[in-house]
């Protein structure tokens, strides 16, 4: 077998169809690197090694009896807020322990019948409420390639996870930037797709309208690779939208090797290149736009006027979806309960117990901004500012096939700072979030790193359902 | 000082639909407790509401048939606040943009109560207190309910009876709700004022909420005008309150007033996106809407000439309009019709307990026997003998009288020797007839019918009989 | 932040907070609400809201019972039990 931290999803499929190694083999190597690095990485929240190694006994088995299916044999991490028959299910917090998850989420399912293996739940911040991964209920997870800090969030031990060897490829969920924020930070490929494009049904809610769920991936085609088994149509999600999937393993396909991008113009939003811009981070993101400019781009600036208002705005819309969403966590019908004599004291202290600080913040924030009295002032007048903001991004679609920008102002920082300082952790999802407001595709890809040897990604964002030239720029402007 | 009260609903009626509203489990009454739930509706992490189109359907055919105007958009949003029943502690309802706007029922009399609006919500679970501890059954939550909300336009507890009566009448007869009160289907949260009469600006208005029994709205209703009539006769301000009704002690009393009224914090709900309706899919819906019982009334007297009383009572019952419409088509009679649906079918069905719809009579059978009656094919009393069975088995009354030779004897030629020798037979009584006792005539076409075994035709034997006697 | 009331917020959403989170939260939502508060300079007239994800019409589900969870599962998943319900403290109504 060869390196397994490098080893790809692609490539472990075309070893597996080769038989050069087996899924069991394959599966053990994973858990070998896994478990030790438990102590310290702390990618994951539960690891299910039996689980995980009787799936790969089947898959084996079916490969021997001659059948093949898109992801037969590979061992997946799913973030800790999807569901999976049978596995606890606590998006990291201690008020769902004791849970376990009746059904499979959509994706779950599919990527199920796609003879996927799950190995386990990765970390991440509490009901995806964060960008460190440090405010789950369960400890914090360290970035392997940035050793002592953090992995970046929500999806922090799904990034980890990838980057660190210890799966083949996670799924993350972005509802501010929390797959491509951490995909940045350790150096990975994290696509947050179209709004409607990716069932959310079995997904941990955090904010309905903004909430997707998409690949992490050491690599662009592997991304398409878990795209293609996970894209498309629900009918247990309202909101999935029934629009043709196109395959995106294909998107790169017939490009000229040496200008795949010619024809393409892409577009440099000025309000993300600004004076928080770390310099570092700047120079390998204009690094970036020359090198698609040398692979056959059309680079044209372009305006985001509204996009200082993306903070607030989303931290309104946001908080108060999350509010009501994280209703259901009281202790009633499943998860922890703190006994209590009366109905409203164990409401108050099952979740006063059971929600993190970071959590607790933003349900109040969120409650806040829709009580009556303020409901006007933030979260109506915030739902219009998000159609402004949705506007700036049709503007620039209307004259560019794609953005190119910068994913987070600074890399990584050290774990354990800015841990009291919710308005600094806000600001760090200053350039991620306006893809969830106006709903468009997004992808982090990585981009090289700092002198200090911290990985930096930059991020190509799409118009609704433009995964497909999303993935073909992508797969050219990679660096692996 | 002399009051005017000032009384408004808002009805919850349970859809008639398989599924809940959001989800796809079972919406049977009475079953174990938590055995219809799934992770959508006992509020699992992760699950997703979707619409149920039937639910969608019904509440815009009871939009149709109560004059409202149908939204083509409509949206859902959450209601939200903390309660043991409630599987999100959000419940997801329509505040801002329902599915059907005004509208108005007209009650007997005259009098049209309008409506605001109609809006669909979820059910939420039932709790059972039980000593130390209250235990909670989701199977409730998330039945769908239509809430039908009036103005403040009913002046009585008897107008509010007589506008859930007519409600009821015709969500039934649209299908739109069995509205079965025993089982909840039907639920009122009364609104009601005084304000002195000649005044145009309402009182303060007190809510009793969730009453299923109209002689509980109708106890509840008086009670609460009495006291607030004694109240402000005394001096005593009404407090804005929600109140409850306690059908055992037959008094209201406070929950809560509006200073501790919950903060809703309604908000769109993000996981279903607006129900979009063409007026096509409008018009589609509309075809299946049956006739309002009070426009079928209306036109059943014109259509088949039939009184008030009769078309009252055809109409107020949707399949037997459907069976007595039918029937009175194929006989060609509609006022023989009715009158044999009156009596002899509705006496049928009382005595086995059986609706005519569940019997072996078909509107056909009956308009064809019929239509042999009125040609005098047959005769009354062989038509009442015939009814029965074909109740109870059915078949073709042309047919089994043909078979069995039933077919009345209407030639005077055949009939005049039994007449002649019915008067040999009986000297004394044709002397009676002739000294002036008119019962004897009864008698002796009795004598003429049993010799012609009960074919012959009675108007005819009688016309005979006082020609000879006279 | 005028307005703030953190008491009452803090019982809408059913969190009981000890002394030291009810000062820091108070004073870190004070902060955040300034923050967010930016907004509040934008001319927003005549402009419609985008409540959803995305600007489609919800889907219609046909009306046909599929099965939902075993008793036990949900039973086997409630902190609590009482026969065949989940049990709670006596609710007062």
């Amino acid at each position: 077998m060869d390196d397994i931290k490098t080893l790809t999803l692609a490539g472990a499929l075309e070893g597996l169809r080769a038989k050069k190694f087996s899924s069991v083999e394959l599966t053990q190597a994973l858990l070998d690197v896994m478990q030790p690095s438990q102590a310290d990485i702390h990618a994951f929240v539960t690891i299910d090694a039996e689980g995980a190694l009787a799936q790969a006994a089947e898959a084996d088995r079916r490969r021997a009896a001659g059948e093949d299916a898109p992801l037969l044999g590979a061992p997946i991490a799913m973030k800790d807020n999807m569901s999976v028959i049978g596995q606890p299910c606590t998006a990291s917090s201690r008020i769902l322990e004791g849970y376990i998850a009746p059904y499979d989420a959509t994706v779950t399912a599919k990527l199920r019948a796609a003879g996927a293996i799950f190995l386990g739940r990765t970390n991440m911040d509490e009901f995806a409420l964060g960008s460190t991964t440090q405010t789950s209920g369960f400890g914090p997870t360290e970035n392997p390639v940035a050793r002592g800090c953090i992995p970046g969030g929500s999806s922090g031990g799904s990034a980890a996870a990838v980057v660190g060897g210890l799966a083949l490829a996670a799924l993350g969920t972005d509802t501010g930037g929390s797959i491509r924020q951490p995909a940045s930070h350790c150096g990975i490929v994290g696509v947050k797709p179209t709004y409607g494009r990716v069932s959310r049904y079995g997904i941990v809610a955090c904010a309905s309208s903004l909430d997707q769920v998409g690949p992490m991936t050491k690599t662009v085609e592997d991304a398409a690779l878990l795209m293609d088994v996970i894209s498309g149509h629900d009918p247990m999600d309202a909101t999935s939208l029934d629009v043709p999937v196109p395959r995106l393993a294909d998107a790169w396909t017939g490009a000229d090797p040496a200008k795949p991008l010619v024809g393409m113009t892409l577009g440099l939003p000025k309000e993300y290149f600004g004076d928080g811009l770390d310099p570092e981070v700047r120079a390998l993101t204009e690094a970036a736009a020359k090198r698609a400019e040398a692979l056959g781009a059309t680079l044209r600036e372009v305006s985001l006027p509204y996009s200082p208002y993306g903070i607030p705005t989303y931290y309104i819309c946001m908080t108060a979806e999350v509010s009501a969403n994280l209703a259901r966590f009281d202790g009633v019908r499943y998860g922890a309960r703190v006994p209590c004599d009366d109905v409203l004291g164990q409401y108050l202290k099952t979740r006063a117990q059971g929600m993190g600080a970071e959590v607790k913040r933003r349900v109040l924030l969120g409650t806040f901004v829709l009580s009556s009295g303020y409901y006007d002032a933030y979260y109506n007048r915030a739902q219009k500012v998000r159609t402004l903001i949705k506007r700036d991004f049709d503007a620039a679609f209307a004259t560019c096939d794609l953005l190119l920008a910068p994913v987070t102002p600074e890399p990584a920082w050290p774990l354990g700072v800015y841990q009291d300082d919710p308005i600094r952790n806000y600001l760090s999802d200053v350039l991620t979030v306006g893809a969830n407001l106006a709903g468009c595709c997004a992808m982090a890809i990585p981009a090289g790193a700092t002198a200090a040897g911290k990985p930096v990604g930059i991020q190509l964002l799409g118009p609704n359902f433009g995964e497909p030239t999303l993935f073909r720029a992508a797969h050219a402007l990679e660096l692996r | 000082m002399e009051y005017e009260v000032v009384i408004g609903l808002e009805t919850h009626v349970q859809l008639k639909t398989h599924t809940k509203m959001f989800c796809g489990c079972g919406t049977a009454f009475g079953a174990t407790p938590n055995s219809h739930v799934c992770p959508v509706c006992l509020g699992y992490p992760g699950a997703l509401p979707t619409l149920n189109g039937r639910a969608i359907r019904l509440t815009v055919m009871a939009g149709l048939m109560l004059g409202c105007e149908i939204a083509k958009r409509s949206r859902f949003d959450r209601k939200n606040y903390f309660y043991p029943d409630s599987a999100k502690n959000y419940q997801i309802t329509q505040n801002d943009a329902p599915l059907c706007l005004g509208g108005h029922v007209d009650l007997p009399g005259g009098r049209t109560v309008r409506l605001n609006h109609i809006h669909l919500e979820e059910d939420v679970g039932k709790l059972t207190h039980r000593p130390g501890c209250s235990g909670v059954d989701f199977n409730r939550a998330g039945i769908p309910l239509m809430e039908i909300v009036s103005e403040p336009d009913l002046r009585s507890a008897d107008e509010a009876i007589a506008y859930l009566t007519a409600l009821r009448e015709m969500m039934i007869y649209a299908g739109v709700s069995d509205c079965n009160l025993e089982e909840g289907n039907m639920r009122s949260d009364v609104n009601v004022s005084l304000r002195p009469k000649g005044q145009e600006a309402y009182g303060v208005k007190v809510e009793i909420k969730n009453m299923n029994t109209f002689s509980g709205i109708h106890a509840a209703l008086e009670y609460e005008i009495a006291r607030q009539t004694q109240a402000l006769d005394r001096g005593q301000p009404i407090v804005q309150e929600t109140r409850r009704w306690d059908p055992d002690l037959g008094e209201t009393f406070t929950m809560r007033t509006k200073e501790n009224a919950e903060d809703y914090r309604y908000f769109p709900e993000p996981d279903l996106p607006p129900v979009v309706l063409t007026q096509e899919q409008i018009n589609a819906w509309a075809k299946d809407l049956p006739e309002a019982p009070a426009a079928r009334r209306e036109r059943m007297m014109k259509d088949y000439g039939i009184p008030e009383y009769d078309a009252g009572v055809l109409s107020a019952d949707r399949a037997l309009a459907d069976f007595f419409e039918a029937a009175a088509k194929r006989s060609g009679n509609g006022k023989l019709t009715s009158n044999w649906v009156m009596a002899e079918v509705l006496a049928l069905t009382a005595k086995e307990g059986t609706h005519v719809k569940d019997s072996a009579l078909t509107p056909e059978a009956l308009g064809d026997l019929l239509k042999l009656l009125d040609a005098k094919t047959i005769n009354g009393p062989t038509a009442k003998a015939l009814l029965p069975e074909l109740f109870a088995q059915g078949g073709d009354p042309a047919a089994i009288v043909k078979e069995r030779g039933l077919g009345q004897v209407a030639d005077a030629g055949a009939i005049e020797p039994l007449v002649d020798a019915a008067l040999a037979d009986n000297p004394k009584v044709v002397a009676d007839y002739k000294a002036g006792k008119q019962a004897a005539l009864g008698f002796l076409v009795g004598q003429v019918m049993k010799r012609s075994k009960g074919k012959a035709s009675p108007q005819l034997v009688q016309s005979l009989l006082r020609d000879k006697l006279s | 932040m005028a307005g703030f009331d953190i008491d009452r917020v803090a019982m809408l959403a059913r969190l009981e907070l000890t002394d030291e989170e009810r000062t820091r939260f108070g004073r870190q939502l004070e902060t955040i609400v300034a923050y967010v508060d930016r907004i509040a300079g934008l001319d927003l007239d005549g402009l419609d809201a985008t409540l959803h994800g995305h600007d489609a019409g919800a889907p219609f589900r046909e009306d046909t019972p599929v099965p939902g969870l075993p008793l036990e599962a949900v039973l086997n998943n409630a902190p609590a039990r009482i026969e065949d319900e989940i049990r709670m403290p006596r609710v007062v109504e």
